[in-house]
Order: structure tokens, then C-alpha cells, then sequence
């Protein structure tokens, strides 16, 4: 019989092909500001127009102070910087659907929704300037570590939110990747523990359209990133993701299923990144400054919203002005905070290793110490 | 002959290499179009095209994964781990079946492949952008570790280890990479793996190091010269695993004492191995034990205080001070 195997003789009658299909699910971006600044009155979010003007500073804020940093960079006064610049709304939108109680895990790209959910931004520019201080939040800050190692902070965040589950707490938590992320294991894995254990999370994917150089085509055969939730078992949301206002919306929807026990939300933020990569980048290496320019010039989601609210009498020339100059002497003070840190202390390193030295760390603890007064580098 | 950096000798064996053989395929992440974050790989997919250097999904542990599959299934795969800290998520590949592939097949598959990675601290980089994994690699049999200090070695090595019947881990001293230029044959030529390298001769001390460190170790003998007239012997190990046994206690013997040099950690670091080596081997020859100058026993810290974990001149001189002084 081993001869015939894997080959088919055909009679008429039988049905020899045929079974598979392809699948391909409909996915619909959400939009509540279309890219002309037109909407419809029913789809807006219940926020009040200071929320709204709220919003809109945040976006600014991010901006200004991305631009700092960028300088920094520029002049030797930070580290290697990975920019914001084109995701504030799929941020700022995002995070602020959190409650204070509830938890936020970003990775390196999120300084913008970080600071909307209450991390002073002093510590987050300190943390690009080298610097451990700035890794962690405040305490009574729910913002996790930045997790460098892409797609770990899933399974982290999947796990603190079924910890949270199983202490009979009413919380959400708020997992931020890129569309890269999506490729590794603990994307897939995270999402399958999420989906098992109906962890109170949100997976929330920024679709920046490239990891590096990587564009996304690269990354993913399937047409959408949300539709990978209907493989585990829970909803899966494309949102346009420079608009403000349909990030937020729903957002706050996932997170308030998530806070009911509903579990798990994949939300897919279709967005651009401005910048590089990094500041250790070259992105005219991979794509086209037309491309960079039809997304700044056309879908600008701080530009949107603005017209939006000025379109509603919310928003003047002058109120900009204002706005403007408070937010750069506040970046500026950022600025201030971050570069007159403390000098960190060499032995630092040491010091949060465990919570009891052992006798191989602190001898070296020591010798450190011995070499720095010997350098004349004590303190 | 062509003055060369260390990372346009990689470059120019990877080149060399390809054109020469065409089961020979580049995968990983950036390692295409641009040429890879530290442009190793650079210009090779405009002459090798899309399927021979191969941008993939972001995903450490396919990369590796699928390298087994292609290298059993007959092409040379050499994939690229864009930094030290991301090798983690391969590990489970490259201990449960890129080393073992051919003991457990009984020699029916095997699994000739190169996987690159860059290596080391110095470069002001972020978390996990900094580490010094080697050790968690030579304790696992059946992988060749292999890690240059030089652009002449750096092209030999490379040709030897992709030439070569087993996997080998490349790492890259990124903290080098473009650091100096020095006289690199444009011919093909091949640096033998596990055969250590004397980078200078000397009597009193003998200091080991590989990678970035054996010019930290090179200042150091340079000092020791200058300021107390120690001779110290350098000896560039190249070769990690498997190791030149014969040239760290052929050194030791002549010289009586021995420094050895790494920016990793020091508990369970390749330092304690190589001291085991020569305490079983050449006691006997020894004036003072071992000393071991390593980072320290710590995560790397952020960058702005790498420069007080890594070892310095200062630091090694410090550590041949005590073997001379014992
Ligand atoms: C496990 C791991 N592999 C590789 C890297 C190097 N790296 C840093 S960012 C990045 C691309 C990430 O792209 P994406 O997930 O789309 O997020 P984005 O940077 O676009 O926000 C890569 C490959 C890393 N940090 N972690």
C-alpha cells in the first residue's frame, strides 16, 4: 500500500477538492474624525470639552517634548532615543481610558501614554539618559518597567491582570507593543493565557507599519493584526490610530469589559512613526520621504483633532499661542528636573540586586568603593 | 592587501563566502535591506538578492528554529541575532537541538550553521543591548564559540566557522567593530577555530582575555611595562570551545602567573574555567592562583555607569599587581 499513498485517482463522482477555504474575516477601521476632520455627532465619546481640550495637551505636550528629546540626543545630552512623534493619539487616547487604579505596561516607545498615566516625564527623559532611576514609576504610579525585550511585557501584563482577577479586584491593565511584537512567541502566548484565563487585559498593538526597517508585509501574512484574537477566543478591534477619539472610545470599551470580567480585547492602532527608529536610525534606508509626508501632511493626529476642536468653538490661534508657550516652559522644566538629577553613585549597581547583599557582591561592592577613593572619586 | 575595520572584514567574508558557495543564506532581523543596525550585512541583498539574505519577522526563537530546519535540509544558514541580550528567546533551540541534532540523529542530520551576534559593552547602549552571554554557550556541548579580537581574524574566523562541519556561536566585539583598521588580505583565506593567539609575547604574567577585552588587556601590558617593568604575555583566546588548552598552559608554564580578563560576570564566568584548567594542568607552575578581573557579580548597568563595571587597564593592572605581589 506505501506505493499509492499521497496519490489520488480521481472518479468523477467523488469530491476530491474543495474542502479548504480561504478565510479571511473583515476587519473595518474604526473612525470617529475622518481624515477630513468630519463626524458624525452620535459616534463622539462621552467626554466633556475640557476632557476634550484635555486630550489635545497631552498630544501637544508629547510633541514638544519628543522634540527635546530628539535635541538632547542630538547634543550628547541623552542616550539613544526611540521618538514618539505620529502615535500621540493612539497613546494619549489609549491611556486615557485607564483609571488611576488601573495598570499600564508599555515598552520603550510609550513615554506619551506613560506620562498620561501619571509618570512624571522627568524620570521617563532620565531613563533615556542612561540612567536606572528613571526605570521606575513613582510609587502609587501603576506603570510597569519599560520592557526592552520585545513582547515579553505580554505575558507580564497577562499575569498581573490574572493575579488581579484572582484577588477578586476590578482592575484593568493596559499591555502597549508594536506590530513586530506581534511576531514573537510571548505575543502568542500572552494572548493565549489572556484568553484562557480571561485576564482583565487589553492587548494593544501600535501598528506603526514597521519594526526597524521591517515593514509590516514581513511581519504578518494575515491582513489585519486584530483579527489574530479570533484565534484565541476574544475580540480583536482595528481603530484608526491617529484618531484621538475612536482610540479612546474604544479603549475605554475594552477596558471596562476587561474591568466587568469579560476578558481579554486585542486593539490594533493603525499609525505612523514620524522619527527613526531610534535615534541610531536611518529611515530614508527603507521607505520614501513621499510616504513620511502623506502621512504628516494628511493624517496628522494632533493637526485632526485641533481642527475638530476649533471646528466645535473649542480651540482658537490664541488659545494655541497660550498653550504653546505654557507647554515649552513645562518641557523646558522637564528638561530642568531630569539634567539636575543627583549624580548617580557607581555602587548603585549593587544595590537593588537583592534585597540581602551576598558576600560575592558586597566584597566587590568594596573593591569599587576602594578604587573610587583611590581615583580621588569619593563621595 | 586593505585596511580594514572589523566589521567590513565580516562583512567581506560573508561576501566572500557566498559568492563562493550558494547554500550559504543570511536571515534575521534588518539584516536585508539595510544591511543590518550595524551594517554587517550591508550591500549583500542588492548582490545575493531577497531569498540568500533574508529580512524576517521579528522572532528569535524561528530564526534559530528555522535555521536548524534549512541547515538540516541542506543550505549553510547564517543568521544574524541583532544583540547579545536577544539570544534568550533562541536558547531553547540552540540547547535542545542545534547542538544536539547530530548525536541524536546519530550523525544523519547535522547542523552546519554560523549564528552571528554581536557581543559586549562600551557602546553606550540600552538594557540588554550590553551583555556578555558567552559563558552560557560554552557549557553547552556540542556548539563551537568563537569570538575575534582583531579585523584579520574576524574575516579567518568567520570563513572557518561557516566552513565548518558544526554549529558555531559568533560573536562580535560590537564595542570594536569600527574602532580601528588594520591590514586584512582581500583574498579568502581561514583562521583555524579552537587555536589561541599570542598578541604579544612576554614572561612575567600571563593575561587571557578574547573579544573587546584583549585590548583592554594589551593597555594594561602596556602599562605594567611603563610604570613596574612587568612583562606580561596576552594570549587572545579566538576560540572559546572548543579551547586552546595547549596554548594557555604552554603560556602559563613559562610565565608562572596567570590574569584572566572578561566583561561578564564573575561567578560561573569562563574565568573559573580556565583556572580549573590550569590548576588541574599546571599547578605545579604556578608562583600565585589564578586571579580573574571580570565585570562585576551585577546586571550591566545602564550606560552611564558601564564604565565602572567593565574592566579597565587600571583594573587589570591592579589584578597583575596582585599575581606579581603574592
Ligand atoms: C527580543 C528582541 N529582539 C530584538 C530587539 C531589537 N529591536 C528593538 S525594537 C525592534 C523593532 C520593534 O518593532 P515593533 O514591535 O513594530 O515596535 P516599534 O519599534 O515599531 O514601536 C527590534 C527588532 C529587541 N529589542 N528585542
Amino acid at each position: 500500500m506505501a506505493q499509492t499513498r499521497g496519490k489520488r485517482t480521481r472518479t468523477a463522482s467523488r469530491r476530491v477538492e474543495g474542502w479548504i477555504k480561504p478565510v479571511e474575516p473583515e476587519f473595518e477601521t474604526i473612525q470617529i474624525l475622518r481624515d477630513d476632520g468630519s463626524y458624525d455627532e452620535a459616534s463622539l465619546p462621552d467626554l466633556t470639552d475640557d476632557q476634550m481640550k484635555e486630550l489635545y495637551e497631552w498630544m501637544v505636550f508629547a510633541r514638544i517634548l519628543d522634540q527635546r528629546a530628539l535635541n538632547m540626543q542630538r547634543q550628547g545630552r541623552m542616550g539613544t532615543y526611540p521618538p514618539v512623534g505620529g502615535q500621540e493619539a493612539a497613546q494619549v487616547g489609549s491611556a486615557y481610558a485607564l483609571e488611576k487604579e488601573d495598570w499600564l505596561f508599555p515598552s520603550y516607545r510609550e513615554s506619551a501614554a506613560m506620562m498620561v498615566h501619571g509618570m512624571p516625564p522627568e524620570l521617563t527623559f532620565l531613563y533615556w539618559m542612561g540612567r536606572e532611576e528613571g526605570a521606575a514609576a513613582p510609587e502609587g504610579v501603576n506603570v510597569f518597567t519599560i520592557s526592552i525585550p520585545i513582547a515579553t511585557q505580554v505575558p507580564h501584563a497577562v499575569g498581573a491582570a490574572w493575579a488581579a482577577r484572582l484577588r477578586g479586584e476590578k482592575k484593568a491593565f493596559l499591555v502597549y507593543f508594536g506590530d513586530g511584537g506581534t511576531s514573537e512567541g510571548d505575543f502568542h502566548e500572552g494572548a493565549n493565557f489572556a484568553g484562557v484565563f480571561k485576564a482583565p487585559v487589553v492587548l494593544f498593538c501600535q501598528n506603526n507599519h514597521y519594526a526597524i526597517s521591517v515593514p509590516l508585509e514581513r511581519q504578518t501574512a494575515s491582513r489585519t493584526i486584530a483579527q489574530k484574537a479570533v484565534a484565541y477566543g476574544f475580540p480583536g478591534v482595528r481603530v484608526d490610530g491617529n484618531d484621538v477619539l475612536a482610540v479612546y472610545a474604544v479603549t475605554r470599551e475594552a477596558v471596562e469589559r476587561a474591568r466587568r470580567g469579560e476578558g481579554p480585547t486585542l486593539i490594533e492602532a493603525v499609525t505612523y512613526r514620524y522619527g527613526p527608529h531610534t535615534t541610531a536610525d536611518d529611515p530614508t534606508r527603507y521607505r520614501t520621504a513621499d510616504e513620511v509626508k502623506e502621512w504628516q501632511e494628511r493624517r496628522d493626529p494632533i493637526m485632526r483633532f485641533r481642527r475638530f476642536l476649533e471646528s466645535r468653538g473649542l480651540w482658537s490661534e490664541a488659545q494655541e499661542e497660550e498653550l504653546q508657550e505654557r507647554l515649552r516652559e513645562r518641557a523646558a522644566e522637564v528638561v530642568r528636573k531630569a539634567e539636575n538629577y543627583p549624580k548617580p553613585e557607581p555602587t548603585n549597581m549593587f544595590d537593588y540586586m537583592y534585597a540581602e547583599l551576598p558576600w560575592n557582591l558586597k566584597e566587590q561592592r568594596e573593591a569599587l568603593l576602594q578604587e573610587l577613593a583611590e581615583r580621588g572619586e569619593a563621595r | 592587501m586593505a585596511r580594514r575595520t572589523l566589521i567590513q572584514a565580516i562583512n567581506e567574508a560573508l561576501r566572500q563566502e557566498m559568492r563562493r558557495d550558494d547554500r550559504i543564506v543570511l536571515l534575521g532581523e534588518d539584516v536585508g535591506r539595510v544591511g543590518g543596525v550595524f551594517r554587517a550585512t550591508e550591500g549583500l541583498q542588492q548582490e545575493f538578492g531577497p531569498d540568500r539574505v533574508i529580512d524576517t519577522p521579528l522572532a528569535e526563537s524561528a530564526i534559530i528554529g528555522a535555521a536548524l530546519g534549512m541547515a538540516v535540509y541542506g543550505l549553510i544558514p547564517v543568521p544574524e541575532i541583532q544583540f547579545d541580550g536577544f539570544l534568550p528567546p533562541a536558547f531553547d533551540h540552540i540547547i535542545s537541538h542545534v547542538a544536539r541534532i547530530r548525536n541524536r540523529s546519530r550523525g544523519r542530520f547535522t547542523a552546519p550553521m554560523v549564528i552571528r551576534v554581536p557581543h559586549g559593552g562600551g557602546i553606550r547602549a540600552l538594557e540588554h543591548h550590553s551583555e556578555a552571554p558567552e559563558t552560557f554557550y560554552t557549557h553547552i556541548p556540542g556548539i563551537k564559540v568563537v569570538i575575534p579580537a582583531t579585523a584579520y581574524d574576524a574575516k579567518g574566523l568567520l570563513i572557518s566557522a561557516i566552513r565548518d562541519p558544526d554549529p558555531v556561536i559568533f560573536f562580535e566585539p560590537k564595542r570594536i567593530y569600527r574602532a580601528f583598521r588594520e591590514e586584512v588580505p582581500e583574498e579568502p583565506y581561514t583562521v583555524p577555530l579552537g587555536k589561541a593567539r599570542v598578541a604579544r609575547e612576554g614572561n612575567d604574567v600571563t593575561l587571557i582575555a578574547w573579544g573587546a577585552m584583549v585590548h583592554v588587556a594589551l593597555a594594561a601590558a602596556e602599562k605594567a611595562a611603563a610604570e613596574h617593568g612587568w612583562s606580561c604575555e596576552v594570549l587572545d583566546l579566538r576560540t572559546l570551545s572548543p579551547l586552546d588548552i595547549d596554548a594557555i598552559i604552554a603560556s602559563v608554564q613559562k610565565t608562572g602567573r596567570c590574569v584572566v580578563v572578561h566583561e561578564a560576570p564573575r561567578q560561573s564566568g569562563f574565568g573559573g574555567e580556565i583556572a580549573a584548567l590550569i590548576g588541574e594542568r599546571a599547578l605545579l607552575y604556578l608562583e600565585a592562583p589564578v586571579v580573574r578581573v571580570t565585570g562585576f557579580d551585577t546586571a550591566m548597568p545602564y550606560f552611564t555607569l558601564e564604565d565602572y563595571y567593565l574592566p579597565s587597564p587600571e583594573r587589570v593592572l591592579k589584578g597583575i599587581a596582585q599575581v606579581m605581589n603574592f
